[in-house]
């Protein structure tokens, strides 16, 4: 039995239409991240699954009841906000167990409950203070303690780590995926982050414009995007894409200029075996191989280099193929200056084509 | 003294600082009579005195007895005090048949003002709660209504009102009053306190909702202990408002139920006998003394409130 499941939603706000017909079903216990850029509707979903937006059409369904119309405290969820959103008159405690007290839990359960979050969380040492005497990441770890303490379902993360830096971020990051492995309730984690994204998600659903753009494991997102939109917001530095001719038949090759890519180890989705003409070829910066490696690559050729970026780790490489800029990865112990001519080289394999006029893979 | 505590520990930890590091030490030397605080003192004590001249005249006329009075030297402080005007003023000057002095006047400003306030502020404080946080079916349009409300012409309505206080029986009744100020109070403090709560975070808002949270528990658990400096704001505009008001308390009570405003226009105005000046600025003062007070007493949490998001929004 699925956890949520969300059929045929849409939502508008007058005239314009902020969600279209989404669907969406999620398996109990489930890690789903809803992922994309500003305004493609992925905090407004999960405010509908919460129940703080009237939706126009369609129908929410949580543990397989029909919830569309029920208020947020009915629906068995809690939810996690970017700006922590804790009540700044009442302690630690108080925000904790104002839930509940609403619910009219009993006095000695709550107390149960109360230290048993706080100590899965370890904020007892908290409870008494107010939050403006707090730090962001405790601040955040009680709001999320305040999910946690009402016993619920399924937890409703939105941009939970947005308003911390860098270094708390990823160790809450961390503390979330342990919290999710320990409870193992649903979870939906909106966020704009694709590290945050793949690190976390068991699914992705790639979103934009308030439609679903893809629906899969991190792993099938990043190697197997469906068009380019995901191909090119998935990936840092992001994917390389060269325009080319496909040339299907005997021996297919992309042709990028002049130089022909052969794809015939390329696995085509569906029935677009037939597709000719205009293509778009992505290639992952870190999928590029350079130096001894490249020629053994069914692709190879030697480029001039234009500019290296040192990023610590690795170092990022732009070049030109065929005039279209392409940049790719080395070890950040290879000496490489601009003005070098290299040889570099990729497996067509793990590539992606794209219709040059729908974006969508072929 | 929150402010005094904070600025007590920056002090502290910038001596700390300062001691590590040699040379010479404290604020830097300021000359205190330079030319430009001459010029910009100056000029603020010139300005004071201007705007407090009237002022003195009249506490001082207040202690000074007639024929004092009489010499015609309004500036000169008084040789005998005397405060027999004062006592005068409150309890025994006469309006019309009635000579009990202010007294009555400000028993009945009480009894206006206290219910006006509260009713108001009730009403308002939950009408600009639901329109900000409850985004319900035509809030804009009841938003838009009521701030136009603000901008119809008092002279428009005051007839009609008449009539509607009248069939309803409250005409010439201190009630009667205290709905028409609660009436026209709403406009400007709805839009002051909408615009307080629509500063207040949306998602504290759906966080009180995701705990279950109803209309009135989010109201009274959530909101209202935030919303401490828009209220003395609220209070402050309504005390001042309708202590001060002239118009409405002429034309809707009667002698009886007269405020202090319109009692004291007709201590001042009586055309029968001698002018009591010292008198009649005891009674100018006693009526001034209301909003003074209140100001002197909250113009600290006034300024905050006001600060705090009652023109954003």
């Amino acid at each position: 039995m699925s956890s949520v499941s969300v059929k045929d939603l849409s939502l508008n706000f007058g005239h314009i239409s902020v969600l279209k017909d989404l669907n969406l079903d999620i398996a109990e216990g489930e890690f789903l991240v809803l992922l994309g850029p500003s305004g493609c509707g992925k905090s407004t979903l999960l405010n509908c699954i919460a129940g703080l937006l009237d939706i126009s059409d369609g129908q929410i369904f949580i543990k397989g009841k029909n919830v569309t119309w029920e208020e947020p405290k009915d629906r068995g969820i809690g939810m996690v906000f970017q700006s922590y959103a804790l009540y700044p008159q009442m302690t630690v405690k108080g925000n904790l167990t104002f839930g509940l007290k609403n619910a009219g839990v009993a006095k000695d359960e709550i107390e149960r409950r109360v230290a048993r979050t706080a100590d899965i969380l370890q904020i007892q040492p908290l409870l008494e203070r107010k939050p403006s005497q707090l730090s962001g990441g405790q601040r955040q770890r009680v709001a999320i303690g305040r999910a946690l303490v009402r016993d619920v379902d399924v937890f409703l993360f939105d941009e939970p780590l947005s308003n911390l830096d860098a270094k708390l971020r990823s160790e809450l990051r961390v503390e979330i995926k342990r919290l999710h492995q320990k409870l193992a309730n649903t979870m939906i984690y909106v966020t704009h982050d694709q590290i945050e994204a793949l690190t976390l998600a068991d699914r992705i659903a790639v979103m934009k414009g308030g439609l679903i753009q893809q629906l899969d494991t991190p792993h099938a997102i990043y190697n197997h995007p469906v068009n380019r939109f995901v191909a090119g917001f998935i990936g840092s530095p992001g994917m390389n894409f060269l325009e080319g001719q496909l040339e299907t038949g005997a021996g297919a090759v992309v042709k990028i200029g002049n130089m022909p890519v052969p794809i015939d180890r390329y696995v085509f989705s569906g029935s677009s075996q037939q597709h000719t003409g205009a293509t778009v070829l992505g290639i992952r910066p870190e999928h590029i191989a350079f130096g001894d490696g490249a020629g053994a690559m069914p692709f190879s050729h030697e480029v001039d280099i234009e500019i290296v970026e040192p990023m610590g780790s690795d170092t990022l490489v732009w070049t030109r193929l065929d005039g279209q800029s392409l940049s790719f990865r080395v070890e950040a112990e290879r000496p490489l200056q601009a003005g070098d001519r290299v040889r570099i080289g990729f497996d067509p394999a793990r590539a992606s084509l794209f219709d040059s006029a729908t974006g969508n893979r072929i | 003294m929150s402010d005094h505590a904070a600025l007590n520990v920056a002090a502290a930890g910038f001596d700390a600082i300062a001691e590590e590091v040699s040379g010479p030490r404290g604020a830097k030397p300021r000359r205190v009579l330079s030319r430009r605080n001459i010029f910009l003192y100056g000029t603020l004590i010139l300005i004071a005195v201007y705007y407090l001249l009237p002022l003195y005249v009249m506490f001082v006329t207040s202690l000074k007895g007639m024929p004092e009075i009489r010499l015609g030297n309004i500036f000169a402080p008084p040789v005998e005090i005397t405060f027999e005007p004062w006592v005068k003023a409150w309890a025994t000057a006469c309006t019309g048949l009635n000579c009990d002095g202010l007294s009555r006047g400000f028993w009945n400003s009480v009894r206006i003002t206290v219910p006006s306030v509260i009713v108001s502020i009730i009403i308002a404080s939950v009408n600009g709660y639901a329109l900000a946080n409850w985004r319900f079916k035509g809030a804009d349009i009841f938003f838009i209504i009521l701030i136009v409300g603000a901008f119809i012409p008092y002279q428009v309505m005051i007839y009609p009102i008449v009539i509607i206080l009248r069939e309803m029986g409250l005409y010439g009744s201190l009630w009667g009053l205290v709905i028409v100020h609660s009436i026209f109070g709403m406009p400007i403090l709805t839009l002051l306190f909408r615009n307080y709560f629509a500063s207040v975070p949306e998602e504290l808002f759906k966080a009180a909702r995701v705990d279950g949270a109803g209309f009135w528990a989010i109201y009274f658990k959530i909101m209202l202990p935030m919303a401490l400096p828009i209220f003395v704001v609220a209070i402050i505009l309504q005390v001042t408002g309708i202590w001060n008001d002239f118009l409405f308390g002429v034309i809707y009570t009667k002698p009886d139920t007269y405020p202090m405003t319109v009692q004291l226009n007709n201590i001042v105005n009586s055309v029968q006998g001698v002018k009591e000046y010292n008198v009649n600025m005891a009674a100018t003062i006693l009526t001034g003394l209301v909003p003074l007070i209140v100001y002197f007493a909250s113009g600290r949490l006034f300024v905050r409130g006001i600060a705090a998001g009652a023109v954003k929004g």
